[in-house]
């Protein structure tokens, strides 16, 4: 047998590493559709727990929204459940150019390809417009799917302090030398809930020379007045080269992803992208649902509009409660607790309280940066949002954090 | 030690990769990417500007999160270049 004892051994040593470096993730099993209500069975084993839920990327809330899964259901009946093919061969059907045009005319933008996932688009995007003679200039917080992307490519990496504009340019100065310049940023960052500054960025891109990537794919449906992303929230619409996105948070949240931008660059990708080539096609039911969520998010702005209204109601109830919070107006709402412990403590006191949410600490966030990332959605009614206010005010109380600053909390508990 | 060499490469790590606000101190022997100061990500920075700045190229299995955590290290690693 190959599989050695020397492997084997190897591979259990490395688990055991992870496990005590405290990074190991437990899947907590869903018991019910994703919703703002769901049933988890958590510890494996206990009976299962109805909860909210304040950790998904569900921010519209159109996940199990019946007007969606009836339009996955007649996705199924009417174009079947697989293709078996990559889309080049015999794996594009109608719906697939449809949902892409419906894509390209909810983002402002020239064309789009769909991708198996976002993770996916940026896998192959890079590698597609930059050759070595190229420089990529990336924030340096990005997304892993970005910096994966990057490697996979043979241009230049030059990244930049996050969000500084400043250093930016700088490394605009330093790479005029290189044929073509890319600055890759995320439109919203999924740690601290903050965005980009696209309008300096794109002015930047114009004085430079360079072209610009946005993954936007927590913004996508609800970030700006009609909810195209972050883009229009940042008046740029039309102005961004490139943007990465998901149908796997807010548009429905199965699956899926795209590359939707200047015309001749998503052409090139349906030609040499290797995660589109060599991956089977998005399934039709995926399809017909994204399809759907677009008709709904296109026709109306309510749900984004409730999912705003909710953002500024939370933010503003758990800051007078006393909590640190990261300043912004997304519904990704970081809970400052600097502490790693203090983060799982006071998470797992939170769903003892049937309030979901979830700690990260340190490789996932910066070290003495630990919070709660609490995501709020369209799905969450008012009263769930008094419920989590409540839990968390009294969580807070008992671990004496309401209030206190900073250097309090970190006094209190170290970092 | 070249205490130029060494100055160089603290002044060029403070202002890569501290906010200007920030009370931190960096000297040879502090640990940049283990502490946190460097991600892994972000080391391609310092790569490139020894590079460019010695002429040298350093080859990959040669550029790893130990040979750049302190500035000690990285002048260490410069000696193999004749860097001194």
């Amino acid at each position: 047998m190959a599989y050695s004892t020397k492997a084997k051994d190897f591979y259990n040593n490395e688990l055991t590493g992870i496990q005590q470096a405290g990074t190991y993730k437990e899947e907590r099993f869903i018991e019910s559709p994703q919703a703002a209500n769901i049933r988890v069975e958590f510890p494996t084993g206990s009976p299962p727990k109805e909860v909210l839920n304040f950790c998904a990327n569900n921010y519209l809330g159109l996940s199990s929204y019946p007007d969606v899964v009836d339009a996955a259901h007649e996705g199924l009946r009417t174009r079947g459940y697989g293709m078996s093919s990559v889309r080049f061969i015999c794996g594009t059907q109608d719906i697939h150019k449809e949902l892409e045009r419906k894509l390209t005319e909810f983002l402002g933008t020239e064309d789009t390809i769909l991708f198996p996932s976002c993770m996916d688009a940026n896998a192959g995007v890079f590698d597609v417009v930059l050759d070595k003679e190229d420089a990529m200039i990336s924030d340096r917080l990005v997304h892993a799917s970005i910096v994966d992307g990057m490697r996979l490519c043979k241009a230049q990496l030059y990244n930049y302090k996050h969000s500084n504009m400043e250093h930016l340019e700088e490394k605009l100065k330093e790479t005029q030398e290189c044929r073509f310049r890319l600055i890759i940023t995320d439109g919203v960052f999924s740690m601290d809930g903050d965005i980009a500054k696209l309008d300096e960025i794109c002015n930047l891109a114009e004085k430079y020379d360079a072209m610009v990537l946005v993954d936007d794919s927590h913004a996508t449906g609800f970030m700006g007045k009609t909810g195209r992303g972050t883009h229009e929230h940042c008046g740029v619409l039309g102005r961004i080269d490139i943007i990465t996105t998901t149908l796997g948070k807010a548009l429905g949240g199965a699956s899926g992803g795209c590359v939707s931008g200047r015309k001749e660059i998503v052409a090139l990708c349906r030609q040499r992208a290797r995660p589109y080539l060599f991956s089977n096609t998005v399934p039709p039911v995926i399809v017909a649902a994204a399809s759907k969520v677009l008709d709904i998010i296109s026709k109306t702005t309510d749900r984004r509009d409730k999912l705003e209204k909710s953002t500024t109601y939370f933010r503003g109830k758990m800051t007078a409660a006393g909590f640190d919070i990261k300043e912004g107006v997304h519904p990704i709402v970081p809970i400052m607790l600097y502490n790693a412990k203090l983060a799982q403590d006071m998470a797992r006191d939170l769903y003892n309280e049937g309030i979901y949410v979830i700690g990260f600490s340190f490789p996932v966030v910066p070290k003495g940066q630990a919070r709660i990332r609490v995501q709020i959605s369209a799905g969450h009614e008012k009263e769930h949002l008094d419920k989590a206010i409540a839990a968390f005010t009294k969580i807070g109380e008992k671990y004496q954090i309401l209030g206190k600053s900073k250097n309090e909390i970190i006094e209190k508990y170290g970092l | 030690m070249s205490e130029d060499l060494k100055n160089l490469i603290i002044d060029y790590v403070k202002h890569e990769y501290l906010e200007e606000d920030a009370d931190q101190e960096v000297t040879e022997n502090t640990p940049l990417i283990s502490s946190g100061i460097v991600d892994s990500f972000s080391m391609v920075s310092l790569k490139t500007f020894l590079e460019k700045k010695f002429n040298i190229k350093i080859p990959d299995e040669k550029a790893t999160p130990e040979a750049f955590d302190t500035v000690n290290n990285m002048i260490n690693l410069l000696k193999e270049f004749n860097v001194t």
